[in-house]
């Protein structure tokens, strides 16, 4: 097994709410607390193991809006893994995931600096590395009914623009969406083999700029329209 | 990348150590006049060993969970941060099985003295190697990830490390030896030559940009927003930026602080001078690894908004 998730660029508006949702739920999950420093006072931070950036893609009249929600990619190749000195990074060999064992880290930051995707971050209070697990802890729960064994940034998401499933499998809905949105991974120069896939924005029609006519080149427009048909 | 004072001394201080030791026992086992009297090989084996050990301490400073420091020795396979330390505990032994035969035998080499002083040099040269590893193995940043690192290293800890032997020994015996002060000399214009040819290297463009990071090739990319009002750790940690003019002037300081300046003061001969000498050079270096970590531009510097790195 593969486990990861599909990110459609196409259809995410930006909300935050995967991000939340996966704070809400991580905080006190099998790696929590997830905390902040300084929440309420000026110049607040914390760990969060899911961010969202927004970029602006192509220049007018081209130009788009695209979020780019970014968690770890639970890699294939990950660096983060091999650079850990004190054996607290590992990746699972049954379904991929990658997790950093809270009783093990020494807070070196190396693999921090060893990921590309900034998926990495140091819990402020506790000084151990936080990141994204999978929700390891949800979607092999039994206790939960099935159709809510999926991550909680996949459940929360309004224009279900995150997608989980098994890579492996080339019949699953994430392999499929691959194929057929044509998904790429981000920064693949750099050989980590990223699993968590991104669907870029469907084409669509430029946007129409306004050209003042004549009135008397309209109709003549309108007319031949009309007479073609 | 931001520059934890912690990481600039023990890099700087335990690289020097390392040096000093390693030339210390090539001279003293290859049977150098002047390193033949037990009093320079203690003293300096004395002040190599702390050196290191003020370093290793310092480097434990900038880990935020430094109770589970003694984990570090368990990824020996993989890691060269846990190669480091692994190599770095088992040199003292060593060296100290080295300075405890010159202490109670005298400067003449026994078969003991000559084994433990060999390990000790492989040993010493190996965990600086593996210092320089743990930056040059990260793919994530395109300064540190080339051999020139190594080089670098290896080169500049040897530098400053037969500074001191020099200096040392000219205090303790009372005249400079001509080898070792020759020896200083070659090694302050090999470190030179080191360092210009990784500042020419690193001016190139190369690597990834904000296109391939975010998958967009075809197009212009540029940042709306971040996704947070105050800093995250992202920003923190690889945030870091120095403005260009800024850089321009600590690269000429290093250059005259830990090159020219000690090269010129090296050429009076004097003692007094040399000690000197030593001393700004291991200044020059500090703010030479300062420069290492302050131009080095990790990728996740993309996703906020870089063109390139
Ligand atoms: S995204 Fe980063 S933290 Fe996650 S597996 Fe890849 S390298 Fe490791
Ligand atoms: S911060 Fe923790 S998990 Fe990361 S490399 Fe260091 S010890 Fe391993
Ligand atoms: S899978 Fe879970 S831990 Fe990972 S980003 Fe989503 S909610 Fe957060």
């Amino acid at each position: 097994m593969k486990l990861g998730l599909v990110v459609d660029l196409d259809t995410c508006v930006g909300c935050h709410g995967c991000a939340t949702a996966c704070k809400q739920w991580n905080t006190s999950g099998t790696i929590g607390p997830l905390s902040d420093e300084n929440p309420y006072g000026k110049d607040p931070n914390g760990a969060w193991l899911n961010r969202i950036r927004t970029y602006e893609v192509d220049d007018t009249p081209n130009s788009k809006t695209v979020n780019m929600p970014m968690s770890c990619m639970h890699c294939d190749n990950a660096a983060c893994v091999t650079v850990c000195p004190t054996g607290a990074s590992y990746k699972r060999e049954e379904d991929g995931i990658v997790l950093v064992d809270q009783d093990k880290c020494m807070g070196c930051n190396l693999c921090s600096w060893a990921c590309p995707y900034g998926a990495r971050e140091i819990d402020p209070s506790q000084g151990t590395m936080k990141k994204c697990t999978l929700c390891v802890d949800r979607i092999y729960d039994e206790k939960l009914p099935e159709d809510e064994r999926k991550p909680a940034c996949v459940m929360t998401c309004p224009t279900k623009s995150r997608v989980f499933g098994d890579f492996d499998d080339p019949n699953s809905e994430v392999s499929k969406l691959v194929r057929d949105r044509a998904g790429k991974q981000l920064m693949p120069e750099l050989g980590y083999n990223p699993v968590n896939t991104y669907l870029p924005p469907r084409n669509k029609p430029v946007v129409e700029m306004y050209e003042p006519r004549s009135v008397a080149a309209s109709v003549k427009d309108w007319v031949n329209k009309v007479i073609s048909r | 990348m931001h520059p934890a004072f912690s990481v600039l001394i023990f890099t700087v201080m335990s690289g020097a150590g390392y040096g000093l030791m390693t030339l210390m026992i090539i001279g003293h086992l290859a049977g150098l006049p002047q390193l033949q009297d037990s009093t320079v090989l203690l003293s300096g084996g004395v002040l190599a060993i702390a050196l290191i050990t003020g370093g290793l301490l310092s480097s434990t400073l900038h880990l935020t969970n430094p109770k589970n420091a003694w984990r570090a020795f368990s990824r020996f396979k993989t890691s060269w941060l846990s190669r480091e330390a692994v190599f770095a505990v088992l040199f003292y032994p060593f060296a100290l099985t080295y300075l405890a035969a010159i202490f109670f035998g005298g400067s003449e080499v026994t078969a003991l003295g000559l084994l433990a002083g060999i390990l000790t040099a492989v040993l010493a040269m190996l965990t600086l190697f593996c210092t320089s590893m743990i930056y040059a193995s990260l793919k994530t940043i395109r300064q540190w990830n080339s051999s020139l690192t190594p080089v670098n290293y290896i080169a500049l800890g040897l530098m400053s490390g037969s500074l001191l032997l020099a200096a040392l020994q000219s205090l303790i015996g009372g005249e400079l030896s001509s080898s070792l002060y020759t020896l200083a000399l070659a090694l302050l214009v090999l470190g030179a030559v080191c360092k210009l040819v990784y500042l020419f290297w690193i001016g190139k463009p190369a690597g990834s940009t904000i296109n391939t990071a975010t998958g967009f090739t075809q197009a212009n990319v540029r940042l709306l927003d971040q996704g947070h009002t105050s800093n995250s750790f992202l920003n923190n940690e690889f945030g870091y930026t120095v403005a260009a003019n800024k850089l321009v002037r600590m690269r000429l300081l290093m250059l005259v602080l830990a090159f020219v300046v000690p090269f010129l003061l090296l050429l009076t001969s004097s003692s007094v001078l040399l000690i000197i000498a030593a001393l700004l050079t291991l200044a020059g270096l500090l703010v030479e690894r300062w420069l290492f970590f302050a131009e080095a531009r990790h990728v996740v510097r993309l996703f906020h908004g870089d063109q390139t790195v």
